[in-house]
């Protein structure tokens, strides 16, 4: 099967997406883990600053990116006529 | 149902359940109502544990198939919805439901390494995983692999390493579903252990796939439900808002305070805080001195040990007014002496351990690695990043977990699913956290500083049941509690938070059932996963392909029922510690599966021998580390880099990704069909398209 440019185009944008949003969800897990002492002094809503993102904060943020790649992709197949038929 | 559209099959489900939950509800109120008449909570006990065992078997018997599609993959037309429910119970297991708020309680912010990891995980199964599986539309994770790779050991690799992991983990979940039926119904252990099993086997027997789905959507409401409850009392109890997870970081707040004063000397509850802990720096002094005695002396001087003893008692018994108490309790002295130098050395060690452990002050909640110089602080930090990147990629690769994105209808519907499990799961993670904070601001405010004369009746009645799960002893002979002199183990937390939230018994037995749901749900999915791969894998793909459909489920079943009643026979022998079977089936899955399995995506020059070399590189580095540094195997080597034995995979996974990548440049590029293969998956529809879908 030969691949057309706009497939090809689908495929670096789909990398594009899921790399962007591995970064952020790098950023939230580990930098934000690695400098937790360091953060220790920021509150919000009376929790510090780390310990807010670890037990609360960060969860949020991973729940929005699965979202927002299930809803991106979603309408990326649209676009590119590469979704699946009604089912 | 096969006439059924996908819209009523979604519509009627969603009927089914709510009938379903409304039923729940109705029976926990009767339940209520039978304590308020004087039933006695052991037979309301049994009450819960009989009604939801039957219940899942019900719904076992109901969904019973002998459709090769519908056993292996519930005839992918679960809902997004439906399927996000049903990983829900599937991924949350007795360690998350029970043990989670309990290692939180203990280890604060350290904790969050399992809630970070066993979250964020599916971040990667949604963007590297999910959907391109659920587009391959086969059975099971080795299917994927012998296809992408080619020919059987790959496959065969894969199946080892399925079974490992899931076995390794299953193990944990038939542990904890016996520990629940003893507890709560008198049962012994071992036969807890057996009677749980019943209630896994009818509902994946005669159903495959098809039946755990159904069932793990109802375990899910109930171990929901179970978990909430309670922990939206404590926190309108404290707090007044019936919202724990945003009332907790007020409590917090308190907790810290209260952390403050019981350090300081200088107030009065820190005063007598400091002098319980020097009252175990004695004790711990003393056992040391005895070790070290024992060095320098050996059996000489255990010998002259026990002689004193042995004479001191006859001493004490000799006199005429000797108090028979003192009697007893020196003869018992003498006779408890330990035997040998070995048995000696282990006891000593044990109590210098015990005794050290409380001497130091009370760790801060909400303090990141906590550590006495910078070199701890940095040894804590770097084993709780390695910790959550092992479970985040681990989460990624457990094959009982990724075969559920095979059961939705599309790829799309995969994506959702993928969204509604995360969902599912961060309701109950994102409590967990909050039900810790509440319940240490119960024990450092309400118990700590109450005279022993008045328990709180939740802490006399679990001191009861089990001295491991809560033990308060007067220390300092003060007849006030102080907190150094409570020994809390970490299960109590969930188990004892409706006791403490003064809630009827009828809450703590759905609290029961709701952590025998998540261990039931957890081991049917596993020990479906290890009977598929023997009967799928290796029987139909290797040995006779070209089997009946009836014969292949008949041995899939026969299989089923061997593994369960393999895993519950060493169940029984109580190997080893739950959190870290539970941790090495996480390190073990990152390092064997991740790297074939997300390069296989993404990487289309990845090989055949590509993924030999890096799954058996990666399994082996990961296998062997654990096996040099994990005491349970005796060896004790150093570890690498202060790396603890949980996150062997953070070595294995980097042995994998480059065992793939350098194996696949050492040889050929793969075939064009296999490169077809990759483009397939890469694309929900494309025109012109081969078909790897199975029946």
């Amino acid at each position: 099967m030969q691949l057309t440019e706009k497939h090809k185009e689908y495929w670096r944008r789909n990398l594009r997406v899921t790399g962007i949003l591995l970064a952020v969800w790098f950023v939230v897990t580990f930098v934000i883990g690695y400098f937790a002492r360091e953060l220790q002094s920021i509150t919000i809503i009376g929790f510090p600053f780390p310990f807010y993102m670890g037990a609360q904060g960060s969860l949020v943020i991973y729940v929005v990116i699965i979202w927002f790649y299930a809803n991106y992709m979603n309408k990326l197949d649209q676009e590119y006529g590469v979704h699946e038929g009604d089912d | 149902m096969a006439a059924q559209s996908q819209s009523q099959f979604f519509s009627s489900l969603k009927r089914y359940y709510s009938f379903y939950t409304g039923g729940f509800v109705a029976f926990v109120i009767i339940v209520a109502i039978l304590e308020q008449l004087g039933v006695p909570n052991k037979i309301l006990g049994y009450i819960f544990l009989a009604a939801t065992v039957l219940l899942y078997a019900g719904i076992g018997v109901m969904s019973r198939t002998a459709d090769v599609s519908e056993y292996y993959v519930a005839g992918r037309r679960v809902p997004a919805l439906f399927n996000g429910m049903a990983t829900g119970a599937d991924w949350m297991s007795a360690a998350s439901f029970i043990g989670m708020a309990g290692t939180l309680y203990l280890s604060g912010y350290d904790g969050l390494a399992f809630v970070l990891g066993w979250t964020g995980g599916y971040c990667l199964v949604a963007l590297l995983l999910a959907p391109y599986l659920r587009k391959f539309g086969q059975f099971t994770i080795p299917d994927f692999l012998g296809a992408r790779y080619g020919g059987n050991i790959p496959r065969s690799i894969g199946v080892f390493a399925a079974i490992l992991c899931s076995f390794t983990y299953v193990i944990a979940q038939i542990y904890g579903v016996g520990l629940i039926t003893s507890r709560f119904t008198g049962l012994e252990f071992g036969i807890g252990v057996f009677a749980g099993l019943g209630g896994i086997l009818v509902c994946s027997f005669l159903g495959g796939m098809r039946a755990v789905t159904w069932t793990q959507v109802a375990q899910y409401i109930i171990l929901i439900v179970a978990y909430m409850i309670p922990v939206v009392w404590l926190s309108v109890k404290h707090t007044g808002n019936p919202v724990p997870q945003i009332a907790y970081g007020y409590v917090l707040e308190k907790v810290t305070a209260r952390e403050v004063v019981l350090n300081d000397p200088t107030t009065p509850d820190g005063a007598r805080e400091a002098e319980v802990r020097a009252i175990f720096k004695q004790r711990q002094e003393a056992a040391e001195g005895k070790l070290k005695a024992l060095e320098a002396g050996g059996v000489t001087y255990l010998a002259e040990e026990k002689g004193k003893l042995s004479l001191a008692a006859a001493d004490l018994k000799a006199k005429p007014d000797a108090d028979p108490a003192a009697v007893a309790a020196a003869e018992k002295a003498a006779a408890d002496y330990p035997v040998d130098a070995a048995a000696a050395k282990k006891a000593w060690t044990a109590a210098a351990n015990g005794a050290k452990a409380k001497t130091g002050p009370i760790a801060s909640h909400a303090e990141p690695f906590a550590g006495k110089d910078q070199a701890a602080i940095d040894k804590k930090r770097k084993n709780f990043l390695a910790l959550v990147l092992c479970l985040m990629v681990g989460t990624a690769a457990l094959p009982h977990i990724l075969m559920r994105y095979y059961t939705t209808p599309s790829v799309k519907e995969a994506r959702k699913s993928v969204f509604w499990s995360l969902f599912f799961i961060f309701l109950l993670y994102f409590t967990a956290p909050a039900l810790a904070v509440l319940a240490k601001f119960d024990v450092y405010t309400l118990l700590v500083g109450s005279s022993f004369s008045e328990l709180p009746s939740w802490v006399a009645s679990w001191a009861a049941v089990d001295k491991s799960l809560m033990s308060v002893t007067d220390i300092n002979k003060d007849g006030i509690v102080q907190l150094a002199e409570i020994t809390l183990g970490g299960d109590l937390i969930v188990l004892a938070t409706p006791e403490i939230a003064g809630l009827p018994y009828v809450i703590t037995g759905l609290v029961a059932a709701g952590g025998l749901a998540a261990a039931l749900s957890t081991a049917d999915g596993l020990l479906l996963t290890i009977a598929n791969a023997l009967s799928h894998d290796v029987y139909y793909k290797m040995i006779n392909p070209h089997a009946a459909t009836t014969r292949r489920l008949a041995i899939s079943k026969g299989l089923l029922l061997v593994v369960a009643v393999f895993a519950a026979y060493v169940t029984s022998l109580k190997p080893g510690d739950i959190l870290f079977l539970v941790g090495a089936a996480f390190s073990l899955a990152a390092s064997a599966f991740f790297p074939a399995l997300a390069l296989g995506v993404f990487w289309k020059r990845a090989n055949k021998w590509g993924a030999i070399i890096g799954m058996s590189g990666g399994l082996g580095v990961c296998m062997y580390y654990m096996y040099m540094t994990y005491p349970f195997f005796g060896v004790n080597a150093p570890l690498w880099w202060d790396i603890n034995p949980i996150s062997a995979g953070i070595f294995g996974m980097p042995a994998g990704i480059i065992g793939v990548v350098v194996g696949s440049l050492l040889t050929a590029a793969p075939n064009k069909e296999i490169q077809d293969l990759v483009d397939h998956v890469r694309y929900p529809n494309l025109e012109g398209d081969i078909n790897t879908k199975a029946a």
